[in-house]
């Protein structure tokens, strides 16, 4: 693990992450979607997981989530069903920036072109968030999202999977701005009870084709011992549906979600800090 | 310039929204069907399936009798209702099954709505011997019983989706999932012409031979040309095959049908084209029902296979640029023209391809008061029979289900 110093190429969470790695570690970033239980609730959780997490990614429900698995899916149709608009997902990107931590958006492509790809980059900006995550849109379809971005300083995170090719992992490390996110697994999110053996790859892959950008891991990443050993090869380990699975579906027992979320939460940013420590060692 | 471009736009609509994961296989698919396209093996063992195991060419009717309810048209009808399995998915799924065999994969998923496309899929894996999963949403389920039984009994796995509103978007999405996870083995084998490039194009080809049949019997039977050619559109793959002969052909009218439910203004409806607008859904920019945020709405039909809030990208296209038009028909008027044309034909076609016949008899009549004197000649696309829909018309019609008269009892 090195440190990256192109500033063009890091953008702000970039730099949030390299941050993480100028101290010895790899950086824990935490998602949960906006709205669950409901949207005050989740508002709430957002300033839980902000005291262990360096980066929020912040899930915009969405009425066709084909990548998420059950936890997620089942989480955000609540959420959807309790009224959660486009716009909270500003609100929860203000949150997580109070806090002093970087907030990213996660969200399926369309919420962003409905809402105007500009007019959604601009908004986003003035509430404080650093970037977008897009997992259906790559950077083939992304000219406009693209211009919206450099216009409003917002930094791009597309996808790389284990099945990209050389030249298609180059072209959207290229595209990219902040970090790269690479996915562990060809599957959709949710808790795996190991961690994959093709992670370590697509990691070292990204990384030999590109060294100028940090490359985030997800999908499957559960508990503190399979945070530590993404983190010892990864410059970010993603964890998400572990974090939703301790909120609660109703939001008159947040309290007890919570309290359940940060210990794990915790859990995970340990097993962040150890997994370079192992790596020395 | 022909359509789709190389990374599979119509204009702005179509292209490939899909997660990175399955950008791979999508790229194998689309060289793997320019490859077999150009190979006589492919091309001639297709063809035989289509002829001697399903049964190509079909015929070209003319409704006499239903062209008296018309104005003064002539009604044709394409009678893809003859066709193995009951209708039109199946020309789509011989060949897609074709192309997963040559890719070396074992195993095919598929979406289902009405269970049209699934019961076909499942007639094609058991042929070809391809380990088969069917999605079907699990309100769909319910209202299709007797197609879960039959995709069983071909030998295929249905699975009932239970997420969001329980219909075919779901199933997509389900069978999207399970995609992303089993690629390297697995061809998801897309029902219509929608869905990331090249499934708008690959779907196009393949029933292409629907017009391409309809205008060489129109040409050595009837001496000429159509006037119109009308097909119901839901995911549109059966408009897309009736049309595309007939694209080029600028003095043919072409007419889609969309399914108007309750009536486009009720908002209960499936006419993504009539009532939605461009956004991107299941991996293509198209026309969709969506609300202001872009969150799909839920589509409403009688016809289980016009329920879906998206469409075609090439029909949205061919929407915009004004080549081909699209009109709603509600349900009311569907199930009239379902029995209307039962009645006076003996043909009873599917809830879908009621949509197309009431359709045509509105264009029919439409044109007898605007052009008196003109004799149009309208194809219709009868894309599927009604066998399925029985169950539909007996609640629809009240019937009681009880005979007419008894005879020969003991006192």
């Amino acid at each position: 693990m090195t440190t990256f110093t192109d500033p063009a190429r890091l953008g702000i969470s970039g730099k949030a992450i390299n941050t993480c790695l100028e101290q010895g570690r790899a950086a824990f970033i935490g998602y949960l979607p906006v709205g669950y239980p409901d949207v005050s609730a989740s508002l709430e959780a957002f300033k839980t997981l902000s005291e262990c997490a360096d980066l929020v990614e912040i899930g915009m429900p969405y009425s066709d989530p084909f990548l998420d698995g059950t936890v997620i899916q089942q989480a955000t149709t609540r959420a959807l069903m309790r009224g959660v608009r486009t716009r909270d997902a500003f609100r929860a990107a203000e949150t997580v920036a109070t806090c002093g931590k970087t907030p990213v958006v996660m969200t399926y492509w369309n919420l962003i072109e409905q809402y105007g790809p500009d007019s959604f980059a601009r908004d986003l900006a003035a509430a404080g968030g650093a970037g977008v995550i897009t997992p259906d849109l790559t950077p083939d379809e992304a000219d406009e999202w693209i211009a919206a971005t450099d216009a409003h300083g917002l930094d791009r995170i597309f996808l790389i999977a284990p099945s990209s090719t050389p030249e298609r992992i180059a072209m959207t490390m290229a595209a990219c701005r902040g970090w790269v996110y690479a996915t562990s697994v060809m599957g959709v999110t949710g808790v795996r009870t190991t961690t994959s053996i093709a992670a370590p790859v697509i990691a070292g892959r990204a990384r030999e084709i590109d060294p100028t950008l940090p490359v985030g891991i997800g999908l499957g990443i559960g508990n503190g011992d399979q945070a530590a050993e993404v983190a010892s090869y990864a410059d970010a380990a993603i964890v998400g549906s572990a974090l939703v699975r301790c909120l609660p579906p109703e939001p008159v027992d947040i309290a007890s979600g919570l309290a359940a979320m940060a210990t794990l939460a915790a859990e995970l940013a340990d097993g962040v800090h150890r997994g370079r420590s192992q790596q020395l060692a | 310039m022909t359509l789709p471009d190389d990374t599979g736009h119509f204009g702005r609509y179509g292209g490939t929204f899909v997660p990175e994961a399955l950008r791979a296989a999508l790229a194998e698919l689309d060289e793997e069907f320019r490859v077999a396209r150009q190979d006589p093996a492919f091309v001639a063992e297709l063809a035989d399936l289509q002829r001697n195991y399903a049964g190509r060419p079909t015929p070209l009717t003319v409704a006499k009798n239903f062209s008296k309810e018309c104005g003064n048209a002539t009604i044709y009808l394409k009678r893809e209702d003859l066709y193995h399995t009951g209708a039109h998915k199946i020309n789509n799924v011989l060949g897609q099954a074709l192309l997963t065999k040559r890719m070396g994969k074992t195993r095919v998923i598929a979406e289902t709505g009405a269970g049209q496309h699934g019961v076909a899929t499942a007639t094609a894996a058991a042929l070809l011997g391809l380990e088969c999963r069917v999605y079907m949403g699990e309100l769909d389920t319910q209202r299709q019983a007797l197609n879960v039984a039959r995709m069983q009994l071909l030998g295929a796995e249905v699975c009932a989706v239970a997420s969001g509103s329980r219909t075919l978007k779901d199933a997509m999405n389900q069978a999207m999932r399970d995609w992303v996870a089993t690629v390297d083995n697995t061809h998801y084998l897309i029902g219509t012409v929608g869905g990331p490039h090249p499934f708008p194009y690959l779907v196009r080809e393949l029933q292409r031979i629907i017009s391409i049949e309809a205008r060489q019997q129109f040409l050595d039977e009837h001496g000429g040309l159509p006037d119109w050619v009308v097909a119901c559109v839901g995911g549109g793959s059966n408009a897309i095959g009736a049309f595309a002969e007939f694209i080029p052909e600028e003095q043919v009218g072409l007419l889609g049908i969309e399914a108007a439910g309750d009536g486009i203004e009720t908002g209960r409806h499936a006419a993504t084209i009539g009532g939605g607008r461009p956004g991107v859904l299941h991996g293509a920019r198209t026309y969709i029902l969506q609300d202001e945020d872009g969150q799909t709405i839920e589509s409403h039909s009688v016809s289980a296979g016009l329920d879906y809030p998206g469409v075609g990208p090439e029909h949205a296209w061919l929407a915009d640029t004004g080549r081909a038009s699209y009109e709603p028909i509600t349900d009311v008027e569907a199930m009239d023209a379902f029995r209307l044309l039962t009645r006076t034909e003996g043909i009873i076609p599917a809830i879908e391809s009621s949509h197309a016949v009431a359709g045509a008899r509105k264009l029919g009549l439409r044109l007898a008061q605007e052009e008196p004197t003109a004799r149009p000649r309208i194809l219709v696309c009868l894309s599927g029979r009604g066998d399925k829909d029985v169950a539909t018309a007996f609640d629809w019609f009240g019937m009681a289900g009880k005979p007419d008269l008894t005879v020969g009892g003991l006192e």
